[in-house]
């Protein structure tokens, strides 16, 4: 099951360290990541693999937020069907 | 993989332009609990619905959190409640609501669905207990709806039906005089009503549905607005097109979350409602979606053509987004929950004859409208019959929720708080419309009923 981890906030040193070594703590497995300046604003998208994750989806995203409010960016994650869905014939 | 691009669209969708899932619905059929005690039979009600939607609200919280999209609302509607009290020897049919309203709570819902009877050709002796008990039901409850059913393509329009439910709407404002007649927000009078809406106050669980079955009204009308923004001046094909695309997305959005919350629940999919059900959160606005197409300020020249362009493209745009749309699927416009046409009614530009002529190609009906506290009940039942007329005529839901406040004027404004947000008071034709309503009786179906 994949999900999507997006970040979006002010660039500031560490933020990828930071949401990496989280995933990583709860065994997520980073399948792809782009990252852009867009508008001035730091953004990345991730395609995360969380089947073996520790932690279901709904807490991962609890860990994410809190991340976030750390660091002072906006950090979720989300099935990653409800894009397909949105997107995708 | 997927485009970044379409990634962060979705989200700025729920972020900033109030994407959202309205509500999911349970609908749960309570024919099993007819019982000749009134007692037993609302231990069995409650009883059943506690059991069967026990889960819904955790449920709804938990999608909600996986795929990040908001579910506003989780709610359960029910069998109309004459039918299962019909089956009681009893004359008193408040306690129906109290156990429907027990359960809502026990359950976490915020509204329960189904304290309703369908009279549309004429009424049982439980129908008419039922409508005499409405006022009282509704002072009494919190979460219990209430819609009543007084006319059909099929059947015409009932309009003994009609003249007593402008009494009982009256009634129930002034049962509920403390909270500005509040309980009218909870009643609602249809033409055509349909069986399988999840969207309150209108939702019932119709008896040609299953034993228990998930519905999901979606919402958005903040996404489409923010669309069209992107064809500013572009002929009408391009807004059409723009609105269709808009819609797509979003009930796909719906149709998923729908899929996810049937499988979890073990209850069968029923339908995706698509409609624009707006909110008075700014941004939120169904008004503010038809101004964006030309208009200086909804209610002039022009709004019936917008909003039909706007609810046909919403339904094109969905129907093959869903594997099953329902309900009543189209553009809402209800004047108190909508900041846009609050702010069109306070100027005075949206006035109730062209809301009227707007119900024409609306999904619904003069939704949420607050009147005169001194309205008579037959001009109430007038603007009933006038709606129902619309409805009956074109083959449409149409449906009537009034809010005659007590002791409110032209000018005054109520505030019901939330989601359901506050209504400037409109003005009604003084003209009396009582020896028209006096006569009683039925209108016939119209000719193109006879399609056999």
């Amino acid at each position: 099951m994949n999900a999507i981890v997006t970040v979006v906030g002010k660039d500031k040193v560490g933020i990828i360290a930071a949401v990496c070594a989280l995933l990583a703590e709860n065994n997520v497995n980073i399948l792809d990541i782009s990252q852009t300046i867009l508008q001035g604003s730091f953004t990345m998208v991730m395609a995360v693999d969380v089947e073996k994750a520790k932690v279901p989806v709904g807490d991962l995203r609890d860990l994410l937020e809190e991340l976030g409010r750390k660091m002072e960016i906006s950090i979720r994650i989300q099935r990653e069907e409800i894009f397909d869905a949105m997107h995708r014939i | 993989m997927l485009n970044q691009k379409d990634i962060l669209s979705t989200i700025e969708m729920i972020d900033q332009q109030h994407l959202d899932i309205r509500t999911i619905t349970m609908g749960i059929s309570l024919l099993s609990c007819c019982d000749p005690d009134p007692k037993r039979a609302c231990e069995k009600i409650y009883e059943k619905i506690t059991r069967y939607a026990e889960k819904l609200v955790k449920t709804g919280e938990d999608i909600e959190r996986e795929f990040g999209i908001p579910i506003v609302n989780k709610r359960i509607s029910v069998t109309p409640m004459a039918l299962v009290a019909g089956a009681s020897e009893t004359e008193d049919y408040v306690p129906f609501a109290l156990a429907l309203d027990r359960a809502a709570h026990t359950c976490g819902v915020n509204f329960i669905g189904g304290y309703s009877a369908l009279v549309q050709k004429g009424m049982t002796n439980a129908d008419e207990k039922l409508i005499r008990s409405i006022p009282e039901a509704l002072a009494r409850t919190e979460l219990v709806c209430s819609s009543i059913n007084v006319g059909s393509t099929k059947a015409g329009i009932n309009m003994d039906a009609v003249a007593l439910m402008g009494r009982i709407i009256k009634d129930t404002a002034k049962a509920t005089e403390a909270q500005d007649g509040l309980g009218c927000a909870k009643l609602v009078v249809f033409c055509n009503a349909v069986e399988d809406n999840p969207f309150m106050a209108g939702a019932f669980h119709g008896v040609g549905e299953a034993e228990k079955v998930i519905n999901v009204g979606v919402s958005g009308p903040g996404v489409v607005h923010h669309a069209l923004q992107a064809v500013k001046g572009q002929p009408f094909d391009v807004v059409a097109e723009t609105v269709k695309k808009t819609a797509f997305r979003v009930t796909r959005m719906g149709q998923l979350v729908a899929q996810e919350a049937s499988r979890r629940l073990d209850t069968p999919f029923g339908i995706v409602d698509l409609s624009l059900a707006p909110t008075p959160a700014i941004g939120d606005s169904v008004a503010r979606i038809l101004e964006e197409m030309g208009l200086e300020t909804c209610g002039t020249h022009g709004t019936t053509a917008a909003l039909a362009l706007l609810n046909d493209a919403v339904k094109k745009g969905g129907v093959m987004a869903s594997s099953s749309v329902g309900g009543l699927s189209g553009a809402f416009i209800p004047v108190s929950e909508d900041e846009g046409m609050i702010a069109a009614a306070r100027q005075g530009t949206l006035c109730l004859d062209k809301l009227e002529a707007m119900t024409c190609v609306c999904s619904v009906g003069l939704d949420m409208i607050a009147v005169p506290g001194d309205t008579p009940a037959e001009t109430i039942s007038a603007i009933i019959a006038d709606e129902a007329a619309i409805g009956m005529v074109n083959c449409k839901t149409t449906a009537v929720r009034l809010l005659p406040a007590p002791g409110k004027k032209v000018g005054d404004t109520i505030e019901m708080g939330g989601l359901l947000g506050s209504a400037p008071v409109m003005p009604v034709h003084p003209e009396s419309s009582a020896d028209f309503i006096a006569r009683g009786g039925r209108i016939p179906a119209p000719m193109h009923s006879l399609k056999n």
